[in-house]
């Protein structure tokens, strides 16, 4: 945007270190007195070249790099990854494999969402709710940490299967985590939900129709927020998600509350999940029998699974060489992102926050 | 208004709640057993040397790069003390790029390096953070003794024993 010195509107400035744009995200906005005329994001700042660093090194190496593509829901983000590469080599991962897989990944999905209620609370100037919402994502983490050896970075879903058998606690400590993630859930619902304060900074505001939505290529939660029911796990189902019965929240409005209240609920769908996969798994190895370096048949891929953020796909290249050829990443927060323009078009400036905010990105992942 | 009324009850009851946090570094949270903090290498105590005997799989799958090796001949195989041919020689890790992502670990085929639990990063020298072959070693010898480590191929000899 060039500055006009014709123009009665005004340009600010935000980012691209400002504490509500969820990382290093900069936008220029053009308002006019309170409203929003027009916006321009500019991403790039947390570009680390993932997709171009895949292909010097080897596919066991480059799980590393997809954990830190959404840096708070890593281990979808390796899945992802995995399910390419087993997908191009025809492997069949164990069964017990794939339920672990599911049980950490829903479980990383409701961290990602807490992280999101936390956050969201603090954009609408609420102080209270990432204290509790840390609280109970900090209980996963340790959890995590038991299993995987991380906090974050964990770098446990291979090629084939897990890293290694999940320790002989871990059924006893997950039913224990999720009894106590469904009350705090609940604690959490009570606490932002229906304050008066956070219903009127939200609702109705940011509203985005299904079919702008559609459009737009919106994925995830902002899209199911406008009732449209697409989700990767029911309407495409890998790994073992066939097997379980839950449901997806969708929203009737399509404004920023839905698009808060639909992760929300979404944890509970998530528990349901966990809780299903405990009953169902059986003892089995947990990786699949593989050479020791993997090294795909030529072809190409194409792999998507729901992550928190939205619908992630890998496209993957491959040259029967020990390294990808070409990785491409359909990153959800980057498509969510090109909801802002729209939504923040004849906005009121102070509702820009809430708005950035209620789509959810992670820079990480829209700058990869 | 009911709903803030509700809000407020919870801070209420919550305020009850003992605390879960704890003061770092003057209180430190327990770490798990699978903890992957800094690597290092580790002491056989039977042949007096280290198990490493720098054959470069760690250096080569390591995704950042940061190690390097050198092997050289080893004199106690010469003797018939040890059964290693090759000994690890030089041995530096920079621990700096190091990502714990626990690679080495797993391709290692001598028992030789492990994750120990320690994370802190911050030294006052600039290059505090590139650790060779004794100190890694020290850390090793250190950890082995507070964990009671044994190589993964006894780890299974002692498990069929046991069955």
């Amino acid at each position: 945007m060039e500055p006009d010195a014709n123009l009665v509107e005004m340009m600010v400035n935000m980012g691209p270190q400002h504490p509500s744009t969820h990382g290093v995200f900069r936008m220029v906005l053009k308002v006019d007195g309170e409203r929003i005329v027009d916006v321009e994001p500019h991403i790039g700042y947390l570009h680390r070249g993932s997709e171009k660093l895949s292909e010097s090194e080897t596919y066991s190496q480059v799980v590393t790099l997809f954990d830190r593509l959404d840096y708070v829901s890593n281990l979808n983000n390796e899945l992802v990854f995995c399910m390419a590469v087993e997908k191009l080599m025809s492997i069949d991962v164990p069964e017990r494999a794939q339920y672990m897989r599911i049980i950490l990944c829903e479980l990383n999905r409701i961290a990602s969402h807490l992280l999101f209620y936390g956050t969201y609370g603090l954009d609408a100037g609420a102080i209270t709710p990432i204290m509790y919402s840390f609280r109970e994502r900090e209980r996963i983490q340790n959890l995590f940490e038991s299993v995987t050896g991380a906090r974050m970075m964990h770098n446990f879903i291979r090629i084939g299967g897990l890293k290694e058998e999940v320790p002989v606690d871990f059924t006893r400590r997950v039913k224990d985590l999720i009894g106590q993630l469904s009350t705090a859930i609940d604690e959490c619902d009570t606490l932002l939900s229906q304050n008066e304060i956070f219903l009127s900074r939200t609702k109705g505001v940011g509203v985005i129709s299904a079919q702008a939505a559609l459009e737009i290529g919106m994925t995830g939660p902002p899209l199911r927020a406008s009732g449209v029911v697409e989700d990767v796990r029911a309407t495409d189902p890998y790994q073992l998600y066939d097997r379980f019965d839950f449901g997806i929240p969708v929203g009737t409005n399509g404004d920023a509350w839905d698009r808060y209240y639909v992760p929300l609920e979404e944890m509970r769908q998530s528990i349901l999940i966990i809780e299903q996969a405990l009953e169902q798994v059986e003892a089995g190895p947990v990786v699949a029998q593989l050479r020791r370096i993997t090294r795909p048949p030529k072809g190409v891929v194409f792999a998507h699974a729901e992550n928190p953020r939205g619908d992630l796909g890998v496209y993957l290249v491959s040259d029967g060489t020990d390294k990808p050829y070409r990785v491409k990443v359909r990153p959800p927060s980057f498509c969510n992102l090109q909801a802002l323009k729209p939504l923040l078009s004849n906005a009121y400036l102070a509702d820009a926050v809430i708005i950035l905010g209620s789509l959810d990105i992670i820079l990480g992942e829209v700058d990869r | 208004m009911l709903g803030n009324l509700k809000g407020m009850v919870m801070t209420f009851i919550t305020s009850l709640r003992t605390p879960v946090t704890a003061q770092y570094p003057d209180v430190r949270m327990p770490v798990e057993e699978r903890r992957m903090g800094f690597p290092m290498l580790l002491w056989d105590d039977n042949i007096v040397e280290p198990y490493c005997t720098g054959c470069m799989v760690c250096v080569r799958e390591c995704p950042t790069k940061c190690m390097s090796a050198t092997m050289t001949d080893n004199p106690k195989h010469a003797e018939g003390t040890s059964h290693r041919r090759k000994i690890i020689d030089v041995f530096e890790i920079n621990i700096g790029r190091c990502i714990l992502c626990g690679i080495c670990v797993d391709v290692c085929n001598f028992d030789a390096i492990e994750m120990s639990y320690e994370t802190e990063l911050s030294t006052r020298t600039r290059n505090g953070r590139r650790m060779d072959l004794g100190e890694l070693l020290e850390r090793g010898y250190n950890w082995q003794a507070q964990s009671g480590w044994i190589p993964a191929s006894q780890r299974v000899q002692n498990s069929e024993e046991q069955e």
